[in-house]
């Protein structure tokens, strides 16, 4: 038995779920539940104690996914980024996990930082950075069905869609 | 005109379209 890949797709899987999860937590709960809290001014218990706990693991099972992901590809991380040798289904699904990971650490985490109020930023630069970071994360949930679909049918299920 | 990624059931529908979009693009890709 090879055991860097079966370790790799177990971790990739984990890690994969918590990031994934808590998207979609963002995206479907907690952007109505902020409006809600927001209204009768208990934002504040889910800005301080619950935001930054589920970015800090949101951000970094993004990073072990995708180093994960990227050690299962093994020798064929080439093909699969370059549509190559048959591997142009899981390769979707990796390039969507590239962007969804750049939209995380580049758009999403350092605008909530401001968001959160753990970086200096004034009104204006916090409603900025507010409306960047909410279409990103919508991207990113946008990109995950695509993602989804690709990872777990582009690879190893591939013949049952043809692919 | 609204972006469609204002609204979940926009940014589902956004996503299967995308995903129809690329089953072809790959299975054109595979041949």
């Amino acid at each position: 038995m090879d055991y860097v890949p079966a370790l790799a797709r177990w971790i990739h899987f984990m890690a994969g779920v918590m990031w994934i999860g808590l998207l979609y937590y963002f995206n479907f709960v907690q952007v109505a539940a902020m409006k809600a809290a927001t209204a009768d001014g208990t934002a504040a218990g889910i800005s301080k104690h619950v935001a930054p706990r589920a970015l800090l693991f949101f951000r970094w099972s993004a990073v072990v996914t995708w180093l994960a992901g990227a050690t299962l590809l093994g020798n064929q991380f080439g093909n699969a980024f370059l549509f190559r040798g048959g591997m142009a289904g899981i390769g979707v699904g990796a390039w969507l996990g590239t962007i969804m990971l750049f939209n995380v650490w580049v758009l999403i985490w350092p605008n909530q930082q401001k968001i959160l109020g753990l970086k200096p930023a004034t009104d204006e630069e916090k409603n900025h950075a507010r409306r960047v970071a909410f279409l990103a994360s919508r991207t990113n949930t946008m990109l995950s069905i695509p993602m989804l679909f690709f990872m777990a049918g582009g690879w190893s299920h591939r013949a049952l869609f043809g692919l | 005109m609204k972006n469609p990624l204002d609204s979940l059931w926009g940014t589902i529908i956004c996503g299967l379209i995308l995903t129809v979009i690329l089953y072809f693009m790959v299975k054109g890709i595979l041949g």
